[in-house]
């Protein structure tokens, strides 16, 4: 079918998108650790989310990644959020709907969540104060 | 749910098609379905990513994992590895040459951080047999900027402008060309705008990956240039022997002429273009433009005198415009860049990048695009990654059986289209081939005229007999029959037909010879003189023999030789028979004492 200048424009926004993997993209990137220990965690379900968000809200400049065992099995999963500026914020014990939240608020709005980070204090690592909504 | 956080790429390029890939597209799409990806992951055939001895080569965005080598044994523990547990296979990461250093990613190799890409910048990131994968990468966007708002002059203003340079060899202007096109009267109005394909240098396959890692980028261009010159027709001629970049561009033609890209009143302009495949069957004369014309009509493919030029009668006696594919790859990014920013590359003289295909004794077989003006040096030793088996550079072969050698001691020119000619070489159409002290310089220069003579295309003699009479003299001269006086002779002959061949088959045919007498004189008289071949390369001036302190006596040279002209008691030194010898080398290979030895 022969295409007119707008149907040229409206495949090429939407191409750009999905092309845009393979340039390398700008925004934030954000993983999701899926060793076997985040797997049985749970961490697929959180990826699932993950992509669902990115996907709904359009979020092109945003890379979905996945990682190997970070090593903090016992806090699984883990999702790392790494901002533009290669500022990163672990995310643990994460959940579908914290994942739509850290999106909502960190990959959207900019202010990470505090209530899912990892705590470190005089060296050790602190569970995070889990409140659920 | 449609999102995809992870492509794979794999190269669909002649070379790594050949050493397996498809079968690599089967497994992954399997292996991804088997594991459940199938809505996240997206598999796709790209172009040549341009490592090309170490296909089939896999990339994985958005990682940007670079994976080589692969078997379709290895794709189950791929995709579990790095699409379901998001942990790159170390076992299978190309590693760079200098170290052990293992990249994690493709941006971090030497081969392509020192590239720049104007040509080939879709080559390996889109799917060249998806329209819709080039025009999201701003394709056509050329096309709409010149068919609304610039009046055919300002297009070839730009092009000239911008400094570009024919990409197939001779380095003539191609914003001039247009313009002699453009200014042609004809009485019909009829011009055509052809591409030449017709790739024809051994060891070159620069304009292949471009056709079949983005043939868009061509056929945008080349309705460009009909919409400069004032042409309705283009003819690609490419090759029979390059079945993948055929069947690409065909597709690309398809799907341009149903998006409207092609046809009458393109994009609503009042323009109108089509454009044909016509294939070759392989006679390298025909990539000289007159004979690649009488090759489109259907007639004999030899050249024509020179004037009239094509751009006032060439097809059909029609002005026509003639370029490289390659060329025709950097006109979109000119005019959507701009000529300011393209002529910003490169040095006074030659404007913008070149593709290079580097092959020989190096150790990055492949496709690399640089900025004019790049070192031999920085070609070979960083992007290249060097001489394998630690030995020494002696020369590089540019410009295929047109051009000459470059030596050592030439290793810091910086390369463009006046040097390489000051130099004794030329640009050529880009295949670099790297020699090294293994590689005897008189076997090389025969290597390259035994491939034009055979290619002649018969019309006039110089060419006819002049090169067949080189030809006599280099084998001679290998053959250890050389006399005295064989060098000049070979310098008489050379001038007289460069200065009287008809086309620049025969004009530039001498090329190599005269290029290796002039930077490896030495090896020559050595041949002559001595009767020696310093590299060990022409078999009639070895000797094979065993050094008698070394062997044991196994026998299994004796066993091993086709010809049976090695004989001893066991356990006793054994003789080579020098009369029958064939100089086969199997002795050589087998000894497992090293006693088989090559007088030089």
């Amino acid at each position: 079918m022969k295409k007119s200048l707008e149907e040229l424009k409206a495949i090429r926004d939407k191409k750009k998108a999905e092309l845009g993997l393979r340039k390398g993209k700008n925004g934030y990137k954000v993983v999701v650790g899926m060793a076997t220990c985040g797997i049985a965690a749970g961490a697929r379900p959180v990826m699932v989310r993950l992509m669902e968000e990115v996907n709904k809200r359009g979020l092109t400049d945003v890379t979905v990644a996945q990682t190997g065992c970070i090593g903090l099995c016992r806090l699984e999963p883990l999702v790392d959020v790494i901002d533009p500026d290669g500022g990163k914020v672990t995310y643990v014990h994460m959940t579908p709907d914290k994942m739509s939240r850290v999106i909502e608020e960190h990959v959207i709005g900019g202010t990470p969540v505090r209530d899912y980070t990892m705590n470190i204090l005089d060296g050790q690592i602190i569970d995070p104060v889990v409140r659920e909504d | 749910m449609a999102y995809t956080r992870s492509q794979v790429l794999l190269c669909g390029g002649t070379g790594c098609t050949s050493s397996g890939s498809r079968v690599l597209e089967k497994e992954f799409i399997k292996e991804i379905k088997n594991s459940g990806l199938q809505d996240e992951v997206e598999v796709a055939v790209t172009g040549c990513f341009g490592l090309c001895s170490l296909g089939p080569v896999v990339i994985i965005y958005p990682e940007g994992t670079f994976y080589s080598m692969v078997k379709p044994e290895d794709v189950a523990e791929i995709v579990h590895e790095h699409l379901v547990k998001g942990r790159p296979l170390a076992r299978l990461e190309y590693k760079e040459t200098k170290g052990d250093k293992v990249t994690e990613s493709l941006k971090e190799l030497d081969f392509y951080n020192k590239q720049t890409r104007v040509a080939l910048k879709n080559c390996g990131i889109i799917n060249p047999e998806d329209i819709e994968d080039y025009i999201g990468s701003d394709g056509y966007t050329a096309l709409e900027k010149v068919l609304l708002s610039m009046q055919p002059q300002d297009v070839i203003n730009e092009i000239k402008a911008s400094g570009l340079r024919g990409r197939g060899g001779g380095g003539f202007p191609t914003g001039m060309k247009w313009q002699f096109a453009a200014n042609a009267s004809t009485p019909d109005g009829v011009k055509y705008v052809c591409c030449n394909a017709d790739e024809g240098d051994p060891g070159a396959f620069m304009d292949r990956s471009v056709l079949e890692g983005d043939p868009h980028s061509v056929i945008e261009a080349m309705i460009i240039a009909g919409y400069a010159i004032g042409a309705s027709q283009g003819y690609v001629y490419v090759r029979a022997e390059y079945p993948i970049a055929v069947k690409r561009l065909q597709i690309a033609i398809d799907q341009a002429r149903d998006y409207g890209l092609l046809g009458e009143d393109i994009l609503g302009s009042g323009f109108n273009f089509d454009l044909d495949i016509r294939l070759g069957a392989g006679a390298f004369v025909c990539g000289e433009e007159t004979a690649l014309m009488n090759s489109i009509e259907g007639k004999r493919g030899e050249p024509r005198p020179r004037p009239p030029f094509p751009a006032n009668k060439g097809l059909f006696e029609r002005p026509t415009i003639l370029n490289n594919v390659e060329t025709y790859a950097n006109i979109t990014s000119i005019i959507n860049r701009g000529s300011d920013w393209f002529s910003s590359m490169g040095t006074e003289k030659s404007k913008g990048t070149k593709v290079f295909a580097l092959g020989g004794k190096i150790n990055n077989t492949g496709l690399l695009e640089i900025p004019m003006g790049t070192t031999l040096r920085e070609i070979v030793f960083e992007i290249g990654g060097g001489i394998p088996n630690g030995k020494r550079f002696k020369a590089a072969q540019t410009g295929g059986p047109s051009g000459g050698c470059i030596p050592a001691e030439k290793l810091d020119v910086p390369i463009d289209y006046d040097n390489l000619i000051a130099i004794g070489s030329m640009m050529g159409s880009g295949g670099l081939i790297v020699m090294d002290e293994d590689n005897c310089m008189v076997d090389v220069a025969r290597f390259f005229l035994e491939f034009t003579q055979d290619e002649s295309c018969g019309k006039c003699p110089p060419c006819r007999i002049g090169t067949k009479r080189m030809l006599e003299i280099l084998n001679r001269i290998c053959d250890g029959k050389g006399e005295e006086g064989d060098i000049e002779r070979l310098e008489q002959l050379a001038l007289g037909i460069k200065s009287a061949a008809l086309c620049g088959l025969g004009q530039t045919a001498p090329n190599p010879v005269l290029s290796t007498i002039r930077y490896f004189r030495d090896e020559y008289e050595a041949h002559i003189k001595q009767k020696k071949c310093p590299a060990g390369v022409c078999k009639n001036l070895l000797d094979y023999y065993i050094d008698d302190d070394m062997c044991r006596g196994c026998g299994i040279c004796a066993k091993k030789c086709p010809v049976g002209c090695i004989s001893g008691e066991r356990k006793q030194p054994h003789v080579i028979n020098p009369i029958p010898c064939i100089k086969c080398g199997t002795c050589l290979d087998s000894c497992p004492f090293g006693a088989v030895k090559v007088a030089r």
